[in-house]
């Protein structure tokens, strides 16, 4: 086994945004999101991650503004502790032990000190029998501070932190579970519960879904399992409460919020709508439709002007309170499984899988964005549940990029599988795929097989579908040949339709240069020659079935490699036909790199599972890692580097020239770095601390940079024998203070500014050092601006003043030379000047 | 907020034959007017001076019709028995005409009384023609000769007694005035010299010529004779240049049209064929209702006139421009049209403040009433009369998407009885089309078990209920056929498919599994 130094598996992008619902800072212009083992913090105007809030241990469960200092915040996590942030420079300021795992968290203004938050306190850890606890947060100078001071105020609540509330700024907390209502009053501290019944003559069930309180009124609304939503008023007392019904949603209401000011009730549930419903006047409501996927949380800003819906397709809505849609915050899509391969986009080099219902999601592993969604199927989707619709299950890309294939599918109870192959051009103008051909029906049973003809040098592209009717089919784009008129594009066409002894095909390949096409039959692969369509040999290794097949790549191209279902991995030579080795493991993934001839395979061994990484003509494997990640890999992709690494080391070298993700049992998208790559992405991170509170324009980086470099001048000590530059000069501070309109016009103005922007030179001897020390920071300035690339003036001339002041001073007479450095020194302090005012 | 997306209309690929620029052209014709005659039309020929009538010898008469007149013009009738190759002179002043009597008779268009007559034929004439110097007389006959006579004299100048068989054909040169062709039931083609006493080119086509035709440049020939149409390149020597068997009967007559880019060959199967004179490939058929006997070709395509055993003769009249673009150009527009056009073609200057105004985006009528989610009314609207006629592929697509919906059930359920029937008569209309079956199965199936307990309450229902059940039947035994001829005609290729060995190593045992056999067919797919 080859050693393993510096190799480790992390979790790269990908997270998820909608656990929880985001928060919104009291100024509206962050918003905390639970993510994972972070908290992100997102720009609302910008839509990009600002930071992470990085230190849990476990899965973040809740985050919520300290309410006392809305510049701080709290977030709580299954790994017991509860931390406070400052989230606007990122700083953990303490971290407050419980020692259970925290389900959710809850504060009011009304109750400083305390934070209310869900967790089992039981020894025996029963997950189901949770208690709402108040834990009083002792004060004290420590970073990390016990909290031993609990007391349960209500028992056996619910999980869901949209189950439980403050109303009236903390009078009163309700909190739902199941059919009960419980609502427990801090001033008579007593606890009032309401039960509905099970299900009414309908059979409609009336769980409680969501709860929230309205701020002003003694009303609670809650939603309910069956679309209804009830206005809970009167409820202080025991016997005579009374609740309203209102209905318009036709399945679960996941989300209620009430506006600050109390006007509107918003619900959103899974058929995607927002509704806005008038408080009081609730036959009248507004609808904002098709926002894309199930909502599952929704928040107001606290000026009540933008409305925050997170979905359950991983994205955050920015909603106007017009009911306007102004951004999304979309992250990576990730649904129950992954039907569709993992892929890399040739062109945009992004990670392409299967995202929204019907759509094809591109993501850019680098910048950990999704770049755009490709709407495949082009139907209008009808969010409601148990509903089948039709879903890309395949997809293909070929070797440039040029081509997409896509499959989708719907399967109905009791009737046939509907497919769809869809063939969709790269279009220069709109960089984006155009829909060229649709086959409908292109195999009379599920596809389970299809790949590009990978070569570059054939002129016309080639498909293989394999399918379980026991047929495989190789589409071709058509000549241009037969197409009499003139505006019909090619399009593509059924080339060659081949079977084996009625059995089942499940793998398709082509060989590095598209002249072979290899398909496993159950256990036996069959080799066919792609010019002439001839059945040219047949490989088997009996008795179970081919699970993965591949063609080695570059130097290994004559080896062919499949993995059957009694754990044995074989390589087979083209030009002998037989087997070259075999060995016995359980691969349960096998996958090539484009671009070497390394191979991947992914092995089951004892719950975990172990990655190999090896050369088909040799036999001792590259790499090898035990137990990279719990369960099953099903999904993995080589995707190639930007830049290449300079590992020399023998493990890490295959990691040079591309990277390796995968995608874990529970949908989690990892990878594999080596120290190398760590060391420079840390210092890469340093480098970009910027003040976020500000837009990053051209202008600001520029200003930025120069105030850092001002800085450091001044920090280094010879500033002090410069000049003073006039930047307190009551001229100039009058002149950038005064409003443009009392001004005098410009030109009157201007050689009075240059004037007072002069600087009496007397002492040449100082002058020199000073000239030497501009000389420097003009050359760092210089750098600075390049790395910026944006274009001014000034570096122009800078570079040939230099240029002259240092070779051809000499030539120059001495009047000249003073007169060049007067004019340098001119430009150079009028500019700080400006900028330092 | 996503915009609505509207409900996806499949698009089929057209069935039959390719629209090209032929078939537009040769389409582009009036309704035929159809003119009984007393017997069988042996021959049609035009005139070639300007109003172009042509002469139809049909039974003892050759009848000369105007170009678009429905009665003829003037009728020679002076025949003892059946006439024969009533042709034209070049002047379009004189007609001569063979007949069963063996006497060729020779009119003035203007006359009734033939001018001259020329008697030594022994059977039948069934050819003749002018030379090319309107001086004289092509004849042939039955009696295995064919002659030349001086028409100033009416003598017989020379006599050519080299085929073997009925002459039944024949073609005198329009640039030389001594050469003619002569096609013959003992299946060959003889050239013959006005100046020589013997053939000077045999051709064998190794049919009974029925009819012959020299192009204008009179480099090629053309012989039809059995099923096939035989182009001879004269100029080598009377080498064959191209066969064709294109009819499934004798063709009778061949012609010319738009200038010899066309050749055109009618046949007893009653189709007439157009092909392409550059590659010689069928570009255009026309079905006529009985075996076509004679054709003509009016200059220009002007017209295409027919003549059938049945004694029908059928002329079909070329549209003309104006005709021609009302069918084919667009509907009127609306007047209200113009006020919605109005600015579109305004172009912004330059310091003009451009406000964007947002696209609204337009939806069909059944879109409209998805998007609210009315699916019967939807369904409704789909199920309008237009639209279930003319584009019932939008009928089925609705369908289709509320099935997707999961609501098709309800959209069907609740309906009267007027209603019911229209859906049942859409799908009695288009249940067995191929492209439609899938859904219209399934809906049918869901109406009958909707309606289940409604049934025998209404006669009209009921009764479309028995068609459905009758079409339905019929279906299946149609099927049933089909998949007979499937199953005869996978034998026959199985048999006569050679089966190819394919190499197998034989180093590795695990290796060794037997060929496989590769079926290999090419189906057509609809592709869009």
């Amino acid at each position: 086994m080859v050693e393993h130094g510096d190799i480790r598996v992390v979790h790269r992008g990908g997270s998820k945004i909608n656990f929880r619902e985001p928060v919104i800072t009291n100024d509206s212009k962050f918003l905390l999101c639970a993510s994972g083992e972070c908290v992100k913090v997102f720009s609302t105007s910008t839509e990009e991650c600002v930071h992470d809030l990085r230190g849990h241990t476990d899965l973040v469960t809740g985050v919520i503004i300290k309410p006392s200092n809305h510049l701080q915040a709290y977030s709580c996590s299954a790994d017991g502790t509860v931390r406070l942030w400052d989230f606007t420079d990122g700083i953990l300021i303490k971290t407050y032990v419980i020692g259970h795992p925290i389900y959710s968290i809850h504060a009011s203004a009304s109750h400083e000190g305390v934070v209310f938050v869900v967790t089992s306190m039981h020894a025996d850890k029963r997950p189901d029998l949770l208690q709402l606890v108040a834990v009083h947060l002792p004060r004290s100078g420590d970073q990390m501070v016990e909290a031993r001071e609990l007391s349960a105020v209500l028992s056996d609540v619910s999980s869901n932190p949209l189950a439980i509330v403050f109303g009236r700024g903390g009078e009163y907390i309700a909190s739902t579970k199941g059919l009960k209502l419980e609502v427990y009053l801090f001033r008579k501290q007593k606890a009032y519960s309401f039960f509905l019944k099970e299900d009414n003559k309908k059979g409609r069930r009336n769980t409680f879904t969501c709860v929230a309180c309205h701020p002003k009124d003694d009303c609670i609304a809650t939603g309910h399992e069956d679309g209804k939503i009830r206005l809970w008023r009167n409820f202080n007392q025991k016997k005579e409460y009374t609740y309203s019904t209102l209905h318009w949603h036709h399945s679960a209401v996941s989300s209620l919020c009430f506006t600050p000011e109390g006007t509107n009730l918003l619900s959103g549930g899974i058929e995607s709508v927002l509704v806005q419903w008038r408080y009081n006047q609730e036959d009248q409501r507004e609808f904002l439709p098709r926002l894309g996927a199930a909502i599952t949380h929704i928040t107001v800003s606290p000026d009540g002007s933008l409305f925050f819906t997170s979905h359950s397709d991983n994205k955050i809505t920015i909603i106007q309170s017009c009911l306007k849609v102004s951004a999304a915050i979309q992250g990576l899509v990730k649904g129950e499984s992954v039907t569709t391969d993992l892929m890399m986009d040739p062109r945009s080099k992004s990670l392409v899988l299967n995202g929204k219902p019907g759509h094809l999601q591109f993501y850019s592993l680098q910048r950990d964005k999704l770049l755009y969604n490709l709407d495949v199927v082009q139907q209008e989707y009808i969010h409601e549940s148990g509903l089948q619709q039709f879903e890309v299950v395949k997809a293909a890309f070929d070797a440039s990029g040029n081509w997409l294939a896509t499959v989708e599918e719907r399967k109905q109870k009791g009737a046939e599988v509907e497919l769809n192959l869809k063939l969709w051009e790269f279009d220069e103008q709109t960089q984006s795929f155009v829909l060229n051909t649709t086959i409908s029906a292109p195999h009379e049973a599920q596809i389970t097989g299809m790949c590009f003809c990978h070569s570059t040098d054939n002129q016309t592209t080639m498909l293989v579908s394999t399918s379980k009717d026991g047929h495989f089919k190789a589409w071709q784009l058509d000549a241009q040949a037969h197409t009499e008129a003139a505006d019909e594009r090619p399009s593509w066409s059924c080339d060659f339709v081949g079977a084996y002894h009625s059995l089942v095909p499940e793998c398709c390949c082509f060989s590095a240069d598209g002249s072979l096409l290899a398909v496993s039959f159950q256990e036996v692969v069959t080799v066919w020659s792609t010019a002439s369509w001839e059945l040219l040999t047949t490989l088997s290794q009996p008795p179970k079935a081919i699970r993965n097949l591949c063609f080695g790549r570059l130097s290994c191209s004559k080896y062919l490699l499949g993995t059957t279902g009694n754990n044995l991995l074989c390589c087979w030579n083209l030009l002998t036909c037989s087997l070259e080795w075999s060995t016995s493991m359980d691969v349960s993934l096998l996958l090539a790199d484009p671009i070497s001839e390394n191979m991947a395979a992914f092995c089951r061994q004892a719950g975990s599972t172990d990655l190999f990484v090896f050369k088909p003509s040799e036999p001792r494997p590259l790499f090898s890692q035990k137990a990279v990640c719990p369960g099953k890999v099903t999904r993995a992709i080589f995707a190639p580097r930007e830049e290449m690494l300079e590992s020399c080391e023998e493990s890490s070298q295959w990691l040079n020239r591309s990277q390796l993700y995968f995608l874990t049992q529970h949908m989690d998208l990892m990878t594999f770095t080596t120290k190398v790559e760590e060391d420079r992405l840390m210092a890469s991170s340093k480098q970009l601390v910027i003040d976020d509170s500000v837009a990053m324009t051209p202008f600001y980086l520029l200003l930025g940079k120069h105030r850092q470099q001002d800085s450091g001048d001044a920090q280094s000590g010879i500033s002090t024998e410069r000049t003073p530059l006039p930047q307190g000069s009551v001229a100039i501070k009058e002149l950038l203070q005064t409003p443009a309109h009392v001004l005098p016009s410009t030109s009157f103005l201007c050689s009075m500014f240059v004037q007072s922007l002069l600087i009496s030179v007397t002492e040449p001897r100082e002058e020199n050092k000073a000239t030497e020390e501009e000389m420097e920071s003009e050359k760092e300035e210089e750098d600075s601006e390049e790395e910026m690339e944006s274009g001014t003036t000034r570096p122009e001339q800078a570079p040939l003043g230099r240029h002259a002041a240092e070779s051809a001073a000499p030539a120059l007479t001495k009047a000249q030379v003073r007169e060049l450095r007067r004019v340098k020194k001119l430009d150079r302090s009028w500019f700080a000047g400006l900028l330092d005012s | 907020m996503a915009s609505f997306k509207p409900t996806k209309i499949q698009v089929y690929p057209k069935l039959g034959e390719k629209v090209t620029q032929d078939t537009l052209y040769w389409k582009n014709y009036k309704a035929p007017v159809q003119i009984k005659e007393f017997g069988a039309i042996t021959n049609i020929d035009f005139s070639p001076v300007a109003p172009h009538n042509f002469a139809v010898t049909a039974f003892t008469r050759v009848h000369i019709y105007g170009p678009f007149s429905q009665e003829p013009v003037k009728t020679f009738t002076r025949f003892k028995d059946t006439a024969y190759s009533g042709r034209f002179r070049s002047d379009g002043q004189l007609l001569v005409a063979g007949c069963e009597d063996s006497v060729v008779r020779l009119f003035d268009v203007s006359g009734k009384v033939a001018l001259r007559m020329f008697k030594g034929h022994t059977k039948a004439v069934h050819v003749t023609d002018f030379t090319s110097d309107s001086y004289q007389i092509l004849t042939g006959s039955d009696d295995y000769t064919c002659r030349l006579w001086d028409i100033p004299n009416a003598t017989e100048l020379n006599t050519y007694q080299e085929h073997t068989d009925y002459i039944r054909c024949g073609v005198t040169s329009k640039l030389n005035r001594d050469l003619f062709i002569t096609g013959s039931y003992d299946h060959t083609l003889k050239m013959f010299d006005a100046r020589l006493d013997k053939s000077v080119m045999t051709m064998d086509h190794g049919h009974p010529v029925e009819n012959l035709l020299l192009y204008p440049s009179e480099g090629l020939l053309v012989s039809a004779g059995g099923r096939y149409v035989k182009v001879w390149d004269l100029l080598k020597g009377g080498q064959p240049l191209v066969s064709m068997k294109n009819h499934h009967k004798t063709v009778t007559c061949l012609s010319l049209g738009s200038n010899g880019q066309r050749l055109l060959s009618a046949s007893l199967d009653r189709h007439v064929k157009v092909y392409n004179t550059t590659n010689y490939k069928v570009v255009h058929n026309f079905d006529y209702a009985a075996s076509i006997l004679s054709l003509g070709l009016a200059p220009d395509d002007e017209s295409i006139v027919v003549g059938m055993t049945n004694g029908i003769l059928s002329v079909k009249h070329r549209k003309s421009p104006e005709e021609s673009k009302e069918t084919s150009g667009q509907q009127r527009r609306k007047p209200s049209y113009r006020v919605f056009v109005k600015g579109k073609n305004y172009v912004p200057k330059q310091d003009d403040y451009l406000v964007s105004k947002p696209v609204k985006q337009h939806l069909a009528k059944y879109d409209k009433q998805l998007k609210r989610f009315n699916v019967s009314k939807a369904l409704d609207t789909a199920l309008e009369t237009w639209l279930r006629r003319r584009k019932p592929e939008i009928t089925v697509a609705v369908i289709k998407e509320l099935d997707r919906r999961g609501t098709l059930k309800n959209a069907l359920a609740g309906r009267d009885e007027q209603s019911l029937f229209h859906l049942l008569n859409f799908l009695i209309g288009n249940l067995v089309d191929p492209r439609f079956a899938p859904v219209l199965v399934t809906t049918a199936e869901m109406i009958l078990d909707i309606y289940r307990s409604v049934i025998g309450q209404s006669p009209v229902v009921d009764r479309q209920l028995l068609r459905l059940q009758d079409l339905l039947e019929r279906e299946i035994d149609y099927q049933k056929d089909l998949l007979e001829v499937l199953g005869m005609l996978d034998t026959m290729f199985a048999s006569s498919i050679p089966r190819k060995e394919v190499p197998c190593s034989g180093i590795s045992r695990s290796n060794g599994l037997g060929q496989g056999e590769a079926s290999t067919s090419r189906p057509q797919l609809q592709a869009t």
